[in-house]
């Protein structure tokens, strides 16, 4: 509980932050804005489960520990994606997600 | 240990060594060995049974053994022979043999061509010893897969597209089939919570009508695609025509006949009551292939389309006789099997030579081949006599039994459909005989053809080992008889006591 | 009691010469397996003729002529009380078959010795010939229907074999082709006609359906199909199967065609084998026939004589010499069916069956002495045709002389063999059918015209100059001719109603003058009319031939019977049925299990766009949807 701050806030923040990575992930074309938003997304999901566990139970840490997990989930996965956005990027010359279709039907 | 795992053993173990294989020569060698213990084992096996039960012998299982494997679904290795499964393994035997022989120069990927080969004739052998529907089921999907490696990788002319087809058709059939097992599956009643895979426990229980009546066509259907049934035929002449020639001959000789054996085993075994009720559906179908396949062979100018059709044709005729549902006509039928098997092993065996020689299948380009190559020519007429079902031969004895079984029935609508089928005698006659006249008889029409030359040994082994097994069962059927019909006095007590 | 049990190597013999000569003929001289063949006939015919003496003369002195099975041995068991039996069954038929069979064999092996000389293939010959010789045998001592079926299947396919022979000439193999194929379809009938006699009384053991007294036919003939019993169907398809093997109408078109193969295996062929298969049919099943279906035994009668009237007449037409013997064959064996036709049974009654008997065992050495010496005139000339012949009586007086003999006997001609049994198939016929006794009387008018025709044709009509000087044949060919030649005009003199009859007790046949006068001036009548007509060289055949005009080229063209059966198998059963077939499974049934598949290909060609791989795409359809369910969840329950 922190004094002065009700919980909707953390949440319309949350709320914010989710959407705008939605948003980012449907409209962008270029994969590192993608990745961006999607960090957003996770961010935003990261802050929910840090709010709920202080306010909601104070006296445990499971939402700490699974921030803490996304966090480095989210680290591998942006490396991951980075490294193969780099690739990507090498092959063609470019990464607009629309453009890429060697491998589909 | 149950001396019927050996016919699985072996095979694997033969196709181990193969693995280290360098040179065509030793894989042949090492694949020859292999089915020659294969051939030796289901000799023994044939003569063991028959120094142990006589005529008027009680028949029972020998060898059984029985393992529980996957226990959640009650699945049980579980095999064990009767007169009927030992003669189809002595078949199998025979053909696989004869097979090796006739791929002696597969020089092309020899070790993956023969591995294929042999992991086939495994499943079959598989399929034959084991009485545990599901285990039947996995060795009969192993049987099933490498066919699409051998016509795909080894055949002829459009194989991919006819490997696919031949594939996709069983593989539907398939898909019946385990429909069928499952459903059969859980009208079992339950021992200590389970449902039972075993055929005979199966047995001893009437399976619920209602539910007979939607297993039996699934199972029946299921398993006659692989029998060519009219109208699910169709990969039957795409495929043979692409494959190569020992697949063509275990295919026809045997693969086809683990439908019928699956139509006689699970089908009307299991579910009598539904065969009786809905046979004459089955009968006007199986009617329709004998005829129309042989009408359909008259026409055709491709060597192997000629004797895919006429191989509907007779295979028809299995599903016809066991559908008459007495042991006379279900004796023939199981007769027809294995002499049907070895004679249309016989024939593309012969087919596979003599277009080794003219590079061309199609009969009009040939003619008085006979002059030529007397050997082979000779063996193909032996063949075609065989298929025309002359005295000697064992597909005379294998019709007669199936023709005097369906004249018993005592409706009218059976005879008369025998009659058709009986008809069909006559048409087989034509086509084989215009066949043998174009292609082995007149003048040469082809100046090339006069420098062919005649078989070499392992073609005449093959070739011969065939032809004595055909007049052996023709000339003196009793033994085999004898061991089919003791062997069915269980079965057709469970058929007709419904 | 006499030990009959050798009797197995009178059907094993042939079997093994066939197997050794058929294995390993290839690799020895050829004349090896000549020898082989002739010398293992030679001893079955000896041990036939041991049969025969033992059987009348040591085992029935004096009748009654009671069957033996000599040898019966289980083959194929079909249910449980039907089972197969492969045997031998002597009774006085199968005893005087088994004597005419081997008679006319080791003639043709013998004969064959010269005529097939340096032909290739000779080894693959002579096995066939004793294939064809065991399976005739085979035929003749069955014990059941089964086995006969079996050994007709046999003699059918040996048939092929031998009349394909030439198997390079197409015209051979047209007519091998033809021969099994016609008798494939009449066996089918035979077939379905055993089918049918089991299927109501559970038998076909001869000795059990044979009885007149047997009660088993009782529900064979409750049985009622349109109006006939059901054994008269049987019977009747039985029938079918032996008219096939006997050439009777309509299935008479293979054996004119069956002079393709060699000369020797004709006379086979047409004496002793194939053909008097179904005559022999008939008589063995005679008690059934006579006792419980008179009508079909009747129509038997018919079929006979109307094939034997409509065979003579084309004979009288035809210019190949092989051509006309083998109508007159059609004819004679129509004579045979003739006297089964009208027999009754019994005695003086039996006269027909005893007659049949007895005109098919003279037949046989007449008919197999007229072939071997159209081979040996081939032979000397190299050609079929009448037209290439003439004044040959000086070049092959042993040919001319034997030639003559037969002649003189098949057209009834006394003391010669072929008098005897006519006459007294006549004589059935006046007694019991007046009709077919006509038709049959105008017949052996016309068959004694048609020979002598071919006789005068060959021997007289004129010199003709010939590329080589015909000489008389070895004397491997003429002695068979001699041989056959005083068979021809003794065999007549064989008291034969004392070996074979209908109920089998010998009988003493009346001897009707007034038939026997008017019979013998009507072969004469025809002789005659040869005399005239193709003594010398004269154009009145010509002109007759052109005053007759349609009907002439009628006959000449054998009614256009061949030219029926090419439409219904070219045009009806290949180009109709067969192709439509082929089409059918090829367009229709194939179509549709292609067209599953096309149709499947389709349809994932059309939807795959839904998966575009638009990872946006997707995310958007997805998250819309969340909130579209959301609210739609909201909205019903949450409200």
């Amino acid at each position: 509980m922190i004094q002065g701050i009700p919980i909707t806030h953390f949440l319309v923040v949350s709320v914010i932050m989710f959407f705008v990575g939605i948003m980012g992930f449907i409209i962008r074309q270029n994969l590192i804005t993608i990745l961006l938003s999607v960090e957003l997304i996770l961010n935003a999901v990261v802050l929910n489960f840090l709010v709920f566990n202080r306010y909601l139970f104070p006296h445990h840490l499971q939402g700490q520990f699974f921030g803490l997990f996304i966090i480095g989930v989210a680290a591998a996965e942006a490396s991951m994606a980075i490294a193969l956005i780099i690739n990507i990027y090498r092959r063609m010359r470019h990464i607009d997600p629309d453009k890429i279709r060697e491998m589909k039907y | 240990m149950n001396i019927l795992n050996l016919f699985i053993i072996v095979p694997l173990l033969t196709v181990v060594v193969i693995l280290f294989s360098k040179s065509i020569k030793t894989t042949r060698v090492i694949a020859a060995i292999g089915m020659t213990i294969q051939l030796l084992l289901a000799s023994w096996l044939m003569y063991y049974y028959l120094s142990h039960f006589g005529v008027n012998d009680l028949h029972k299982m020998i060898f059984v053994s029985d393992k529980v494997w996957f226990p959640t679904l009650n699945i049980h290795y579980a095999v064990g022979v009767d007169g009927i499964a030992v003669a189809m393994i002595l078949l199998t035997a025979i053909v696989i043999f004869a097979g090796v022989f006739v791929s002696w120069t597969m020089e092309n990927l020899h070790r993956e061509f023969f591995i294929s080969l042999i992991i086939l004739a495994t499943g079959v052998f598989g399929f034959f010893i084991s009485y545990d529907l599901f285990t039947m089921l996995l060795y009969y999907e192993l049987a099933v897969i490498p066919m699409y490696l051998l016509i795909g990788i080894w055949g002829s002319g459009p194989k991919e597209a006819h490997a696919m087809k031949l594939t996709l058709m069983l593989m539907a059939g398939s898909a019946l089939i385990i429909a069928g097992l499952l459903g059969i599956y859980f009208n079992t009643p339950t021992i200590d919570g389970h449902h039972t895979f075993n055929m005979y426990e199966i047995a001893r229980y009437k399976i619920p009508l209602k539910a007979q009546r939607l297993f039996f066509p699934l199972t029946f259907v299921g398993f006659g695609v692989l029998g060519a049934l009219f109208p699910f035929h169709t990969w039957s002449p795409d495929g043979h025509a692409s494959a190569p020639t020992a697949v063509s001959m275990l295919h026809a000789g045997v693969l086809m006949k683990l439908g019928t054996y699956g139509v006689f085993r699970v089908a009307i075994f299991l579910m009598p009551e539904a065969a009786h009720e809905m046979g004459w559906f089955f009968i006007i179908l199986t009617a329709t292939s004998v005829i129309y396949g042989a009408f359909g062979a008259i026409m055709q100018k491709d060597l192997k389309y000629i004797n895919a059709y006429s191989s509907v044709s007779h295979v028809g005729m299995i599903t016809f006789g066991l559908l008459m549902m007495n042991a006379t006509a279900i004796d023939g039928a199981i007769l027809q099997m294995i002499s049907h098997g070895i004679m249309t092993a016989l024939f593309f065996a012969l087919i596979g030579m003599i277009y080794g020689r003219t590079h061309t299948r199609n009969v009009y380009e040939m003619g008085g081949l006979l002059r030529v190559i007397p050997f082979l020519g000779t063996m193909y007429v032996l063949a075609g006599f065989a298929s025309l079902g002359l005295p000697g031969f064992s597909g005379f004895v294998a019709e007669l039994n199936i023709f005097a079984g369906a004249f018993m029935h005592h409706d009218l609508f059976h005879r008369v459909a025998t009659i058709i089928v009986i008809s069909s005698i006559v048409v087989t006659a034509v086509y084989i005989l215009r066949f043998v006249g174009i292609m082995l008889m007149g003048p040469i029409k082809n100046e090339e053809h006069l420098k062919l030359k005649d078989a070499t040994w392992y073609e005449k082994l093959s070739t011969i080992t065939l032809v004595v097994s055909m007049l052996g069962i023709g000339l003196y059927p009793v033994w085999l008889t004898n061991t089919i019909l003791g062997s069915l006095k269980p079965i057709m007590l469970k058929i007709l006591g419904g | 009691m006499v030990d009959f049990s050798y009797t197995v190597f009178i059907l094993l013999i042939p079997l093994v010469v066939f197997a050794i000569t058929g294995i390993w003929g290839g690799r020895w001289k050829p004349i090896i397996s000549g020898l082989l063949g002739t010398f293992g006939i030679a001893t079955i015919f000896v041990m036939s003729l041991y049969t025969a003496y033992q059987y009348f003369f040591v085992v029935h002195h004096g009748g009654p002529y009671k069957p033996i099975v000599a040898m019966n041995f289980l083959w194929l068991p079909l249910t449980e009380h039907l089972h197969i039996h492969m045997g031998i069954m002597l009774d006085p038929i199968s005893v005087m078959m088994l004597v005419v069979v081997t008679t006319i064999s080791l003639m043709s092996h013998w004969y064959s010795l010269g005529y097939m000389k340096g032909e290739r293939g000779f080894a693959r010959y002579y096995a066939f010939l004793s294939l064809f010789t065991f399976s005739m045998l085979g035929l003749v001592v069955a014990t059941d229907l089964l086995q006969m079926f079996i050994f007709y299947e046999l003699v059918g396919v040996s048939s092929f074999l031998l009349i394909g022979f030439y198997y390079q000439k197409p015209s051979a193999v047209a007519a091998a082709k033809k021969a099994f194929i016609v008798t494939r379809f009449a066996d089918f009938g035979f077939l379905i006609g055993i089918f049918i006699l089991i299927y109501y009384t559970h038998s076909f053991d001869f000795l059990q359906i044979t009885d007149p007294n047997t009660p088993i036919f009782e529900t064979a003939l409750g049985k009622t199909f349109l109006g006939y019993s059901a054994l008269s169907w049987a019977t009747a398809l039985i029938f079918m199967g032996a008219a096939g093997k006997s050439a009777m109408f309509p299935f008479h078109i293979w054996l004119p065609d069956a002079m393709e193969g060699p000369t020797p295996v004709s006379a086979l062929i047409h004496a002793a084998t194939m053909v008097v298969a179904g005559v022999f049919t008939i008589a063995r099943l005679f008690p059934v026939y006579y006792f419980f279906t008179p009508k079909v035994l009747l129509m038997v009668g018919y079929v006979g004589g109307f094939t034997s009237l409509f065979a003579a007449l084309i004979a009288m037409t035809q210019f190949d010499i092989k051509r006309v013997l083998a109508y007159s064959t059609l004819s004679q064996i129509g004579y045979m069916m003739v006297g089964l036709g009208v027999s009754h049974y019994g005695g003086e009654e039996g006269l027909g069956y005893m007659a049949a008997m007895f005109h098919l065992f003279t037949h046989a050495m007449f008919k197999a002495l007229l072939f071997l010496g159209a081979g040996s005139i081939i032979h000397a000339v190299h050609s079929n045709l009448m037209q290439k012949m003439g004044g040959l009586r000086k070049y092959m007086p042993i040919t001319h002389i034997t030639f003559l003999i037969a002649a003189l006997a098949i057209s009834g001609i006394p003391p010669f063999a072929g008098f005897f049994s006519k006459d007294e198939i006549l004589a059935a016929a006046f007694l019991h059918n007046r009709l077919l006794f006509w038709v049959e009387y105008i017949t052996a008018g016309i068959t004694a015209f048609y020979i002598f025709r071919l006789y005068f044709k060959v021997f007289w009509w004129k010199d003709t100059q010939y590329e080589h000087t015909p000489h008389e044949s070895p004397w491997t060919m003429t002695v068979p001719l001699i041989i056959l030649a005083t068979l021809s005009a003794t065999v007549g003199f064989v008291p034969f109603s004392k070996f074979v009859s209908s109920d089998l007790m010998p009988f003493e046949p009346e001897t009707h003058w007034n038939l026997v006068i008017a019979s013998v001036s009507i072969g004469l009548l025809g002789l005659a009319l040869a005399w005239l007509l193709y003594r010398k060289e004269n154009d009145l055949p010509d002109r007759i031939a052109k005053a007759l005009g349609k009907l002439y080229k009628w006959t000449y063209d054998k009614f256009y019977i061949d030219e029926i059966y090419l439409f219904i198998t070219k045009k009806i059963m290949f180009n109709i049925i067969a192709k439509s077939v082929a089409w059918f499974d090829r367009h229709i049934v194939d179509g549709f299990m292609e067209g599953v598949a096309v149709v499947t290909e389709k349809t994932s060609e059309k939807i795959k766009g839904f998966q575009s791989g638009h990872l946006q795409q997707y995310a958007f359809v997805f998250i819309a949807s969340v909130i579209i369910i959301a609210l739609t969840v909201l909205y019903f329950i949450g409200a």
